[in-house]
């Protein structure tokens, strides 16, 4: 276990895991020499560009491609009906569910694709957009999902209707999709039947969408005479993704070759298989020519995969100490149009029953409904692991709302409901088995940094002057690193990834993974695992992703899961390699493999000062001087499926003043310990904290996506949709725990999401805790001045008439 | 539509272009001119990723039609390094942590790159004001405030 690293310099040659190492990425970026999608020319290459729906529900009447493909430069107008003789105008999506490519006889959102035009430019085909003519005529709108189940809602699936199940699990209306249901129904009624104490909230989480700064986007490339197509892809997941290629198209999969270049931030947004895609190919496939289809930004924010939309209400049962003695949730989830919600197919409502928390809670019971309704369709996750967002924030709300009816402090409350540093591994009662954990003392350093005794006297002292300050608090345990195949598969693939490591006779190495880098800097951190693990200098490794000709098979990252799956790959095919080496040293040195024993780099025979071999010149040796019997080389592979997930957990403080005349909330300081085990590259977790809690910031603050009565979406631009600036943004304080995972090879844990996880529930608190003296448990997001104020106003706070 | 004969200095290399009057002057740099250095984010001068330098001020080129740059200088992200090496706020993006994904990096520096002209000695207020046009979504700001700070100090004492 490497945790001790910490703060070796960067002299160190090796630079391994625990090393603050500078990029490898960066060189490039900051010379504007990445390349991502938009940035690849290929010869004879034309654009797709889509004709969309302006109405949420309608029936298409006609459509006439005539004035569109009179455009000089326009080579094609494709429709469903063009798709339907190769059976690719739906498609199946992540969740057992389908998806219209081009809307079939139906559109059931705004910006539904209804028809894609191929041309010499972006600009031709944009013109040709405006030229096609659909006529429409249109239906009602479901937009509320508490509607959706009436019996007399408009039925939006007619292409579902008769069907009793679509994909997961028995349904009970035309707009339904599924019921979940987790832990023990009854023991949990009995647990609030007999309780001392219990309380009920509603809350709703907002559809919010990740947005990447960088759009969705692929060029497509059919080469006819080979039969070969090459796709360059935003995608998270290259590997899915030509499986589900494969699927759909027939082609077998050695003739279908994925590319994720650069991509432009992800969080979530690119796992999913888009239409756009699915035309560009199309197209590629009908012309014989390369496609490039870039989506704008409106395009994105529309249709694109968003996160959320969870109308829950939770309840906890408690004795008068604050002991919790049962938890209940109810859940009506918003899928939109389509239930293209990417996750493990065997849970409808991804990993949500990581609700407990971090508490010890005896018996819990959760139910969770999906409804379809006129909305673009989802979800993803957003920077998190399937819907641990939404558990952490119930549960985290929940804790305040129970602390505020005992008159308890929040801090207080969490104490004694903590599981203890010795309960671990501790199973949930939602089936769970959380690694590792050691709560109090991260709760305990965290408020001692901020001097927590010192606020609650500052804030009690404001209140006295009718000032508005609040305190928030998160004590949050997240469910990362998917996971056991046991567990979780996506299209029936096992959860697994996978490493490949050559070392080459000169001692320097390639590496591949089924991973994919989006900003974490994989090319950097991977290199350090091996460099730690065979004594080779970081430097000398190449780390190359995302190429599924050269890269071995892997489910890609999100959910962090590049360090706990992909991480535990490499660690697990460096060894192997250094089990070979091993060997070949003791061939070398003629003694047997027990007489040696390894420090940094290289192989030492116990009590023979000087006799030794490093890595470098085993791996010469590798290829020219091994062992009888031995084959030659000083490569491995592994394709590493995790005894469980990873629950990486952390402490976050955030202290809020509101203008009582305006609404506006100063975050004024915001203190955040993540405990994420072995700590690989500090200035890169650092910096993953940073980006999570920005991202936080703006999912508590200000996004949104809002839809009228007619189905209409509300916010698509950034001249609406909240990206904070460096102006809003608040400056982020860092501490960390190192409490390693005792199932990884590193004691790796993941971080990348919990900072997103762990602060938007922690705003809510700090803003609620500001009101909380009046009697206020909970305020919904996203907490934008306006609502504040109405807040203050309904409260009757602003007292100049 | 008519094509118009544009010339201007990009990155002080002549260069003598045909465009369309609606031509935007992002996409003549980037799929004409072959420099995708500078990205295309939003399409409505929010997000700063397409942020060149244009006669001595910063501009979001997905707002700016090509042939107004006729006749004028640009400076785009391959145009700051020379011959010596990276420029200083290229350093300090590397040492500073100031980027993950890259994509708003272009646009961030050259943003930055005409900051600190405006302002060689900035405090951290006043480059979260002077770079408020340049969204990022995976650093948090908080590095590349760092980075550009430090890009200052190394300036001032060359």
């Amino acid at each position: 276990m490497a945790t001790s690293a910490e703060g070796i310099t960067t002299q160190d040659p090796i630079q391994g895991i625990g090393c603050s190492r500078k990029r490898k990425e960066d060189p490039r970026f900051v010379q504007g020499k990445g390349n991502y999608v938009d940035d690849v020319k290929m010869t004879g290459m034309v654009y797709a560009d889509i004709v969309r729906s302006p109405y949420a529900h309608a029936r298409i009447k006609s459509i006439n491609k005539e004035k569109a493909l009179a455009v000089p430069g326009v080579h094609a107008v494709l429709t469903a009906d063009d798709l339907k003789p190769l059976k690719l105008h739906w498609m199946p999506t992540l969740a057992g569910d389908v998806q219209a490519v081009l809307a079939d006889e139906k559109v059931h959102m705004q910006y539904q694709e209804v028809a894609v035009v191929i041309a010499d430019s972006r600009y031709i085909a944009a013109d040709a957009v405006d030229l096609v003519e659909v006529e429409y005529e249109p239906l009602p709108v479901l937009v509320d999902p508490h509607k959706a189940l009436e019996p007399d809602a408009p039925i939006l699936r007619e292409d579902t209707v008769g069907k009793d199940n679509v994909g997961q699990g028995p349904r009970k209306h035309p707009n339904h999709i599924f019921s979940w249901e987790v832990g023990d129904a009854s023991a949990t009624e009995r647990a609030f039947d007999t309780a001392e104490v219990s309380v009920a909230q509603e809350m709703y989480y907002p559809r919010v969408h990740p947005s990447p700064l960088e759009t969705c986007g692929c060029v497509a490339s059919f080469d006819k005479a080979r039969g070969h197509l090459t796709v360059y892809i935003t995608s998270q997941a290259p590997h899915v993704v030509r499986t589900v290629v494969s699927l759909l198209s027939g082609l077998p999969e050695s003739k279908i070759r994925i590319i994720s270049p650069d991509i432009g931030g992800g969080f979530g947004n690119k796992v999913g298989i888009y239409p756009g895609y699915v035309t560009a190919i199309v197209a590629s496939i009908v012309l014989g020519r390369p496609v490039k289809w870039v989506e704008d930004r409106m395009e994105h924010l529309s249709t694109t995969a968003w996160a959320r939309d969870y109308w829950m209400s939770g309840e906890l049962a408690a004795d008068k100490e604050g002991h919790i003695k049962g938890l209940r949730v109810k859940v009506l989830a918003d899928h939109g149009a389509f239930n293209s919600h990417a996750q493990p197919t065997k849970w409808p409502a991804g990993l949500f029953s990581i609700v407990t928390g971090s508490y010890d809670i005896p018996t819990a019971y959760v139910k969770v409904d999906g409804v379809y309704t006129n909305k673009s369709p989802g979800g993803v996750a957003y920077r998190c692991s399937f819907r641990v967002t939404e558990a952490v924030y119930l549960i985290e709300r929940m804790m305040d709302v129970l602390a505020q009816k005992l008159g308890m402090d929040k801090a207080e409350i969490r104490r004694r409901n903590f599981v203890k540093k010795e309960q671990f591994p501790y199973d949930t009662a939602l089936g769970w088995q959380l690694d590792s954990g050691d709560y109090h003392t991260a709760l305990e350093k965290v408020l001692d940094a901020v001097d927590y005794a010192g606020l609650r006297k500052e804030q009690a002292e404001k209140r006295a002057q009718g000032e508005l300050m609040g305190i928030g608090l998160v004590t949050f345990t997240e469910i990362v690193g998917a996971g056991p195949s046991k567990a979780c598969d996506i299209l029936g693939v096992g959860m697994f990834d996978s490493a490949e490591i050559r070392v080459h006779p000169t001692g320097s190495v390639i590496a591949r993974m089924g991973t994919i880098t989006q900003g974490q800097g994989h090319q950097t951190t991977y290199a350090q695992i091996i460099a730690t693990e065979l004594g080779l200098p970081s430097e000398d490794i190449q780390i190359e992703e995302g190429d599924t000709d050269t890269a071995p098979y892997g489910l890609g990252t999100y959910g962090s899961r590049s360090t706990p799956v992909g991480g535990a790959a490499t660690a697990v095919a460096a060894r192997k390699i250094h089990a070979k080496a091993q060997k070949i040293a003791a061939h070398l040195l003629e003694v047997s493999e027990n007489d040696l024993e390894w420090e940094v780099d290289r192989f030492k025979v116990k009590g023979l000062p000087g006799q030794e071999k490093t890595m470098k010149e085993i791996a010469w040796a590798a290829y020219n001087d091994v062992p009888e019997g031995m084959e030659m080389g000083l490569e491995a592979v592994d394709y590493y499926d995790p005894p469980n997930f990873t629950y990486p957990f952390g402490v976050y403080l955030c202290v809020v003043d509101i203008d009582k005349y305006t609404g506006q909330v100063h975050v004024r300081r915001f203190y955040a310990l993540d405990d994420c085990g072995t700590r690989i590259n500090p200035m890169i977790i650092e910096g993953q904290i940073h980006g999570g809690l920005n991202e936080g910031f703006a999912v508590a603050m200000g996004q949104e996506l809002p839809y009228d009565e007619d189905g209409n979406l509300m916010g698509n631009t950034f001249m609406d949709y909240f990206i904070p600036t460096f102006v809003e943004t608040p400056y982020w304080e860092t501490d960390y725990t190192v409490t390693p995972s005792p199932h990884h090879p590193l004691g790796a844990k993941g971080v990348a999401e919990s900072p997103h996880v762990g602060s938007i529930p922690c705003f809510t608190s700090a803003i609620v805790d500001a009101f909380a003296h009046l009697g206020i448990t909970h305020m919904n997001m996203p907490h934008n001045a306006y609502r504040v104020w109405k807040q203050i106003h309904e409260l009757g706070l602003d007292k100049r008439g | 539509m008519a094509k118009q004969h544009i010339m201007f200095k990009l990155n002080g290399q002549p260069i003598d272009a045909l465009v369309e009057p609606r031509e935007l002057l992002v996409y003549v740099i980037r799929d004409q001119l072959g420099l995708t250095g500078t990205h295309v984010g939003c399409d409505t001068s929010h997000c700063g990723a397409c942020t060149v330098d244009l006669n001595g001020q910063s501009v979001k080129s997905c707002t700016v039609l090509a042939i107004q740059a006729n006749k004028g200088e640009v400076l785009t992200v391959e145009g700051l390094a020379d011959a010596s090496g990276l420029h200083a706020l290229q350093q300090s993006f590397i040492d500073e942590h100031g980027l993950q994904c890259g994509f708003c990096t272009p646009g961030m520096l050259v943003r930055a790159y005409r900051f600190l002209q405006e302002n060689p000695n900035p405090s951290d207020e006043e480059i979260r004001v002077g770079m408020a046009g340049n969204l990022c979504r995976c650093t948090g700001y908080q590095n590349i405030i760092k980075a550009v700070k430090s890009a200052a100090q190394k300036l001032q004492q060359a």
